[in-house]
């Protein structure tokens, strides 16, 4: 069995070193802008940033992919555009792309620079997978987390490129690429914007009996008695009430852990193992990878897996979500 | 520019002879030229409509309409895609299908063929490359705003198109909220997303009317009503105006209206009048096309 390909976030510098330090095989991370999907305020990388990081990582052996996964403005393409290019001059290993016309200018303009499809093109099939291939040549697919490992495993048999799977970290519980819940709520969305429930448009309040009230926009979308934590007002993981009851409607307030379901994965025919986080610290970053590190090292050797990510995982509560079926 | 009344494929689940009577009174009475038929969101439905689906479109071809087959937003299994891959080998010029994944459009491939809002068209190289692969009409992502669907109508290779009317499909998803919320699992769901024929409310916790549940679909609560921008998408060469069925307004008064207000002879707030008795205690909006919020409505 070919090792497993360990592919890291990295939102800083700092995180980048931490991430490589760790034993990151490949690094993402995302230019300083809203061609990225995780445009958060004081975060990724400028040209010299990345002109640096590339430089550290590739010493150690260790891939840079950039992630330009964002859908281009209407009538204004150019700083998607010029992200590219810049990604190709300065030596990025791949670039990771969502956009039809995106793959469309990647393949006439860097033809010999390798693409990987981005999750948020949400693609869920062969079909889909093999357009992207023939059209683009599309090396490798992050899928989608709307797919079991059953169906992981069965689409694995039916192409012929990469796949990459997420296994820890934030979770989107809708098929990724195709939400408009944020937009809808604070008009910036993943797509157009790269980001989801901006914090610009959080606000936490207390109400009359004392509990805190945590919003989006105008909307409520979870509230917490005193003493209990309160969490970040993630929409899809929110407490809404539905038929008269009010419940964690999408999905619980958890986060993705595949740690045990790692041998699962290898044997439906992954290559890459992707870790969430580009917005997370170089503590948490370097805590993760190493523990993901042995994970898959251990798996390499055969050896039983035995990761300790409870000190990262911030008292959240911790699913295998879509890869297991029940999760549905 | 003359507009193209499209009533969109009904996104809930109705009970099989509504689904058929439905669109049979469209066919007789409503005023549309283009009715999408077929399952956009959960493939279990599909078997229960699937024998009406013959005479429904021979009425509407016969009542001069023509005829759009919406095939899945999200396809996941070898039976989901034996579906669209049997939609697409449809050999019949009188039905065009609407492709609402990227493998639809795939096989679709060289020839003509609708694009439906559930396929990310964003910008100008995405629908340039999708007009080479034999699209004729894209239904844009509901996100846009005017701006996006201007610069995208700016030389347009393709027919575009818009929903200006109906509950927004905002997600798509693997889970069944419709079966979480009654306590089932998907695969034993006893479908009863049917007990919902406009959507499952959702409300906050402080009661406030949010979001409806279709299913695996999250779809707005406040209905899409861009009456008053019907003009402008006009002026910019959007020409098909997409209306999405609902079981709690009569959607032949619904394209009577949109018909008026694309001719100049009905304004915004008559056309709302016409329409607030049948969504009850929901909103209206058209936050995204003018470039805000999208819940909002802006006059």
């Amino acid at each position: 069995m070919t090792a497993l390909e360990l592919v890291c976030p990295a939102g800083t510098s700092a995180a980048l070193k931490a991430a490589v330090n760790s034993g990151a095989d490949a690094v993402y991370l995302g230019f300083r802008d809203a061609t990225n999907a995780r445009n958060f305020p004081g975060l990724n990388f400028s040209r010299g940033e990345l002109e640096q990081g590339i430089a550290y990582a590739h010493d150690q052996d260790c891939k840079i992919f950039l992630a330009i996964n964002t859908f281009p403005t209407a009538g204004n393409a150019g700083p998607w555009h010029q992200a590219m290019d810049d990604g190709a001059e300065l030596g990025v290993d791949a670039v990771i792309l969502a956009d039809i016309g995106m793959l469309d200018y990647a393949t006439r303009k860097h033809p010999d620079l390798r693409r990987h499809l981005s999750v948020q093109a949400s693609a869920s099939n062969p079909e889909a997978i093999r357009f992207y291939q023939d059209a683009f040549d599309v090396k490798r697919v992050v899928l989608p987390r709307v797919l079991s490992v059953a169906e992981i495993a069965a689409l694995n048999k039916d192409i012929s490129v990469e796949t990459e799977v997420f296994v820890f970290g934030g979770l989107c519980v809708m098929a990724e690429g195709r939400c408009a819940l944020s937009s809808y709520v604070t008009g910036q969305s993943p797509n157009t914007n790269g980001v989801c429930s901006p914090a610009c448009a959080v606000n936490y309040e207390e109400d009359a009996d004392g509990r805190m009230v945590s919003k989006l926009g105008d909307f409520t979308i979870n509230a917490f008695e005193p003493g209990e934590a309160a969490g970040y007002p993630t929409l899809c993981k929110g407490r809404f009430i539905a038929r008269d009851k009010a419940s964690y409607l999408f999905e619980d307030p958890v986060s993705l852990n595949a740690t045990s379901i790692l041998p699962d994965l290898a044997a439906a025919g992954v290559t890459g193992l992707k870790i969430e986080g580009r917005q997370r610290g170089k503590a948490y970053i370097a805590k993760v990878v190493s523990s993901f590190r042995q994970a898959v090292d251990s798996m390499a050797d055969g050896a039983v897996i035995e990761t300790d990510l409870t000190q990262v995982t911030e008292g959240q509560r911790k699913t295998a979500g879509a890869y297991q079926k029940t999760w549905r | 520019m003359t507009e193209t009344l499209v009533m969109g494929p009904v996104l809930f689940n109705w009970r099989p002879e509504d689904w058929r009577d439905f669109h049979l009174r469209i066919a007789d009475e409503a005023d549309v030229d283009v009715v999408c038929v077929g399952e956009v969101v959960c493939s279990k439905r599909a078997p229960f409509f699937a024998p009406y689906l013959p005479q429904v479109i021979e009425r509407l071809l016969a009542a001069d309409k023509q005829v759009l087959l919406s095939t899945l937003a999200l396809i996941i299994n070898k039976r989901e895609m034996g579906g669209v891959r049997d939609a697409a080998s449809i050999d019949d010029n009188n039905i065009i299908v609407e492709a609402n994944d990227i493998s639809a459009a795939a096989l679709l491939s060289g020839k003509p063929h609708a694009i439906g809002p559930y396929i990310n068209v964003y910008n100008e190289g995405t629908l340039a490359y999708l007009a080479e692969n034999g699209a004729a009409s894209v239904c844009l992502p509901v996100e846009l705003g005017l701006d996006a669907l201007s610069a995208l109508a700016k030389n347009s290779p393709v027919e575009l198109e818009v929903i200006v009317f109906g509950r927004l499909p905002l997600a798509i998803s693997a889970r069944c909220y419709h079966a979480r919320a009654h306590g089932l699992h998907k695969d034993g769901c006893q479908y009863i997303c049917i007990e919902d024929p406009d959507g499952m409310e959702i409300k906050t916790l402080d009661g406030e009317s949010f979001l409806a549940v279709n299913g695996v679909q999250v779809l707005s609560h406040s209905y899409a009503e861009l009456s008053a921008t019907v003009p402008d998408l006009l002026d910019l060469g959007i020409s098909r105006l997409r209306l999405s069925p609902h079981a709690n307004v009569d959607m032949v008064t619904v394209s009577d209206a949109y018909r008026a207000v694309a001719r100049g002879t009905l304004g915004p707030e008559e056309l709302q009048a016409r329409l607030q008795a049948g969504i009850g205690n929901s909103a209206f909006c058209n936050g995204f096309v003018v470039g805000d919020i999208g819940s909002l409505y802006r006059n």
